[in-house]
């Protein structure tokens, strides 16, 4: 992950941050407090479990630094911290036993 | 005004670790101190700034690494328009701010004393908003600098690699609450895997758009299928 290009850089930075405060001034700052379409605020309500999982289910499969080769440790580190993220519905916690799990797995696999 | 500080405190806990997490991720990339610095003020979003920085560093086209991170943030739509109904009368310039200050944590601590505090008038609901991001927001920030300036001194590694997918992962974990929840973020998983092979991270868009679909679909149909049983319930 280097040379990123200072134009792409700073054209994310902004263009995020427009967008950004776009989405969250959409409705406070311009549409008020007439309701929204009910098909819309349904689908809605899946945006994050629906693009987080898609952005890191082929990192976990495909990692990178194993050169989109199959790697247990990964593999292994991604249930662990879902399963304890889910069960304790604490996102620390998760992190936590998620890099220990992987941490353990490269040094005993090493 | 104190009530708001300390219902954000315990956020605090949360929002540093992630604010080291992403310093150091962006000094990895090649981000200097002020680039990474700028991010956090700018976008003020931690997911969304995890995922542009992850498409940035796989050299994704400019439009999808935007169109990519605002998908992550359109839940934000969601908080903008929850939160009209208690905050839509104050004036504009305070609104302005408001919005820059929604995230997920001033979101749902507002939106929680909102409903104990029913009798609030609009200035008190407002001075509260801004009590609870009085901690978090600036310790966002320096956070971010302080994980910037940390970054350029740990070694490369996988554990690094991998920071970002833990990272979601544990965040995707607690989000899976109901049956919708977990039914779209298992076809955003089967999707994204299938649909890897296509350019620029297109999969990630066909997969997220899939997983909404199934998310509405899945809860409609919970919906349909709930007075039913409790008809069942009923007889027996």
């Amino acid at each position: 992950m280097t040379d990123i290009s200072d134009s792409a850089l700073w054209a994310v930075i902004i263009g995020l941050g427009l967008g950004s405060f776009g989405l969250r001034f959409a409705f406070l700052g311009l549409i008020g407090d007439r309701p929204m379409p009910e098909w819309l605020l349904r689908h809605l309500r899946y945006t994050a479990v629906a693009i987080l999982p898609a952005l890191v289910a082929p990192l976990v499969v495909w990692p990178t630094a194993t050169e989109g080769n199959f790697d247990l440790p990964c593999i292994s580190a991604a249930l662990i911290a879902l399963t304890v993220g889910y069960v304790t519905k604490n996102v620390l916690i998760a992190m936590l036993t998620g890099a220990v799990t992987l941490s353990g797995m490269v040094y005993l696999l090493s | 005004m104190w009530q708001g500080i300390t219902d954000g405190l315990p956020f605090v806990l949360v929002i540093l670790p992630f604010g080291v997490l992403f310093g150091v991720l962006a000094a990895e990339a090649g981000l200097n101190m002020f680039e990474a610095l700028s991010f956090s003020i700018v976008v003020i979003a931690g997911a969304a700034q995890f995922t542009a920085l992850q498409l940035l560093g796989e050299h994704v086209p400019t439009l999808l690494v935007l169109t990519s991170a605002l998908a992550v943030n359109l839940r934000m739509v969601m908080y903008s328009a929850s939160l009209t109904p208690h905050l839509g009368a104050a004036p504009l310039w305070q609104r302005v701010f408001i919005a820059y200050f929604t995230i997920d944590q001033s979101y749902a601590c507002a939106v929680a004393a909102y409903e104990r505090n029913p009798g609030w008038s609009v200035p008190q609901k407002v001075t509260y908003f801004f009590a609870t991001v009085a901690m978090i927001c600036p310790l966002w920030y320096l956070s971010t600098a302080f994980g910037a300036w940390l970054g350029n001194g740990v070694p490369d590694g996988l554990a690094l690699d991998f920071a970002v997918p833990i990272t979601f992962i544990a965040m995707i974990g607690p989000m899976l609450t109901t049956g919708a929840h977990r039914a779209a973020a298992l076809t955003s998983v089967v999707l994204s895997l299938i649909f890897n092979f296509l350019p620029f991270n297109l999969g990630l868009i066909v997969a997220g758009i899939g997983a909404m679909i199934i998310g509405a679909q899945v809860e409609l149909w919970l919906e349909r299928r709930a007075p039913v049983q409790a008809g069942k319930g009923a007889r027996q």
